[in-house]
């Protein structure tokens, strides 16, 4: 079977949805004849030409205000934030406009647009280019949050995004950006709003999305070699969020760890945290932990190490869930 | 390559074509507007006015929140929507209810955000009135993104873009101008300079030699106007609205004008600008100078007065007969997404479940 990056998938996505609805427009810093600095847009201005997929100059409050201007008149922009931090001088136009423009308006004026952002660390990226801003966006009532783990979710959620009349704000794990994995295109993917189980298990449950899944699986997998059967969630898209199946997968396991790259406080990790203490209490035997980046702005890369959630770190918080008790 | 940039310059003063005393003062210029248009935008003059300070009345009895007022600036109001064709649209900001009016929206409608019943009032769509924008300059660029695909589908939509003198300060006024320049978008820029940003005066906000002049670093054609001149209001947005139209691209107008009334029922102007100063703009105002002019024609007569005048009342008494709508708690939690999210619907039910207790106790 074919081989595809999760950059790869989300390129076919954009190119799938742009000949199939000639009102799916992409543009941004360098997404024309470059492709992207990630090569997500690669070769979209050569087969839809110039008019769909567009350079346009470099202010990101302008590419996602125009965007809304576009949407607003029978379009169906897909705009690309080059880096996470680089999205927020267009953080008004987001949180003021994009959020909230069909409630204000009570459905009269839809936005359906897609904000294309990569995140995340692990790529060894010099400052302002490893963020995860994504509880700054989950936090804003009217603003959809997909965040993929694989490149089949990749795919399916893209297309998904570009199909719908809400706005989406879609946060691309950028250090998986280059992962293969083999997948058949055709293979539906389950519709956003619902997390999936990535490996099962009997003895607590792992949640994470984005760039934490992959590092929950390790976890999982040295776990079992230990004798500990641990499940792993992946959110997949933490607006809409999926309440039932983390509930589901603790009350089995009755125990719980968070896992994602944001500074813990104030996170999407701690609302997990918040929900799954209070739908699950009885189901639980220890308190839910949370395994996050630290409370320090992210660190240069020789110190990416020590920040990011890791594998050992993921296993001693489970250590920590009372075993004793049992 | 660089263009000989003095085609994007503006006029070395304000373009006025009616003066202070209601007399043409440019009478032979071939834009200079037909009596039948002049007296098309005096009509709206009249309700605008009337409209300006019945809302501002409703505020003072407790029936609207918070009424900005556009006295003063009725001519651009007016001229801002009038040069308009139907498949046009129009981008106000919280000040411009007259020209939402003026556009033909429903008046009782339009003061929607103000009761505080809702956000928006109207069906911004179906009258291409985008929602009254409050933050600065954001709605420029959403004015050149409406242009912008209008473009690309080779329609023929120009899209007028209003703010004020505060927010050309801000970077979105700077981001709107530039990509509409480098897009060649069909929107015209009327930057209503009315000389306060709430208390901060223009010699506060910008050191440009006019804001008409910040078009020409972005490439956009500029001008500027009297902007208590309703024809020569007419006359420069028409000509605009025709290149927009016409694929020339952007273009900027600074409208010369004065806030008369406060920033809003809750600001004290007296802290920051002299009662003899407001006093100085009263023989500008736009509507008795319009009215002069048509009189002094033989256009405008009792009769046409009393008309314009009963219409205008009967706008302020459609605005005085609206009482407060009763709320709906289901509409608190709608239109947040296309369908609600789980979460949502547990909300919603939580406050239904409130409220039949409340019937119940």
């Amino acid at each position: 079977m074919e081989k595809i990056t999760l950059a790869g998938a989300l390129n076919r996505a954009l190119r799938d949805a742009m000949r199939a609805d000639e009102s799916v427009v992409v543009f941004g810093e360098d997404v024309g004849p470059l492709g992207g600095v990630f090569r997500v847009t690669d070769g979209l201005t050569a087969e839809f030409g110039e008019s769909r997929c567009f350079d346009t100059p470099l202010a990101e409050s302008g590419i996602v205000g125009m965007a809304i201007g576009m949407a607003m008149n029978g379009f169906r922009p897909v705009v690309e934030m080059q880096f996470d931090a680089f999205a927020f001088p267009a953080f008004e136009q987001i949180v003021s406009h994009v959020a909230k423009m069909r409630n204000r308006t009570l459905g009269a004026v839809t936005l359906p647009l897609v904000i294309r952002i990569p995140y995340g660390g692990g790529i060894g990226g010099v400052e302002h280019h490893c963020d995860s801003s994504e509880a700054y966006y989950a936090h804003t009532p009217g603003l959809q949050v997909f965040t993929p783990s694989t490149a089949a979710d990749a795919y399916g959620l893209l297309r998904s995004a570009l199909t719908g009349t809400d706005p989406v704000v879609f946060l691309e794990p950028k250090k998986l950006y280059w992962t293969k994995e083999e997948r058949d295109p055709s293979v539906a993917v389950p519709p956003p709003g619902r997390a999936v189980v990535r490996r099962p298990g009997t003895d607590a449950t792992l949640i994470a999305y984005g760039p934490a899944v992959p590092v929950a699986l390790d976890a999982a997998s040295v776990a079992a070699s230990e004798g500990r059967s641990l499940e792993v969630v992946d959110l997949r898209t933490i607006v809409p969020f999926d309440d039932e199946t983390v509930c589901a997968s603790v009350a089995r396991t009755g125990r719980a760890v968070v896992v994602a790259e944001a500074p813990g406080f104030a996170s999407v990790a701690s609302e997990i945290a918040a929900r799954v203490s209070e739908r699950c209490f009885s189901s639980l035997s220890a308190p839910v932990r949370r395994v996050t980046g630290f409370d320090v702005p992210f660190p240069p890369p020789a110190y990416e190490s020590l920040y990011l959630p890791g594998v050992d770190r993921i296993l001693d918080a489970v250590d920590d869930l009372q075993w004793e008790l049992v | 390559m660089t263009r000989d940039p003095d085609h994007l310059l503006p006029s070395r003063s304000p373009v006025q074509l009616i003066d202070e005393q209601g007399v043409a003062v440019s009478g032979d210029r071939p834009d200079f507007p037909s009596p039948a248009a002049l007296l098309d935008a005096y009509a709206a003059l009249v309700v605008g006015r009337r409209f300006n300070e019945q809302a501002y009345a409703l505020v003072r009895q407790g029936r609207l929140a918070v009424y900005p007022s556009s006295h003063g600036q009725e001519a651009c109001q007016v001229a801002a929507a009038q040069v308009l064709a139907p498949d046009d649209w129009l981008f106000p900001t919280y000040r411009d209810a007259v020209a939402i009016v003026t556009r033909g929206v429903d008046p009782v409608d339009t003061l929607t955000l103000f009761r505080g019943d809702w956000h928006t009032g109207y069906d911004a769509r179906a009258h291409r009135v985008a929602p009254q924008t409050t933050p600065l300059a954001t709605q420029l660029l959403h004015a050149v993104g409406v242009g912008h695909a209008a473009r690309l589908r080779g329609e023929p939509t120009v899209v007028m873009a209003l703010c004020g003198d505060g927010a050309t300060s801000e970077g979105d006024f700077a981001e709107a101008l530039n990509f509409a320049a480098v897009f060649r978008a069909p929107v015209v820029f009327l930057v209503q300079n009315n000389q306060y940003a709430i208390s901060v005066p223009l010699s506060k906000q910008s050191a440009a030699p006019s804001l008409a002049h910040k078009g020409v670093g972005h490439g956009v054609v500029s001008e500027r106007v009297d902007g208590n001149d309703v024809a020569a209001l007419l006359a420069v947005l028409t000509g605009a609205v025709a290149r927009a139209r016409a694929g020339e691209g952007p273009q900027l107008i600074e409208a010369h004008t004065y806030r008369v009334a406060a920033h809003t029922n809750a600001d004290d102007p007296g802290r920051y600008r002299v009662a003899a100063e407001v006093d100085e703009w009263i023989p500008r105002d736009p509507l008795t100078r319009t009215a002069a002019y048509l009189r002094g024609t033989g256009v405008l007569d009792d009769a046409r007065q009393a008309g314009f005048d009963a219409e205008a009342e009967r706008v302020a008494a459609a605005l005085r007969a609206e009482t407060t709508p009763t709320t709906d708690p289901g509409q608190l939690f709608a239109q947040v997404f296309a369908s609600p999210t789980p979460q949502l619907r547990e909300q919603a039910a939580l406050v239904r479940d409130e409220l039949s207790r409340e019937v119940d106790a």
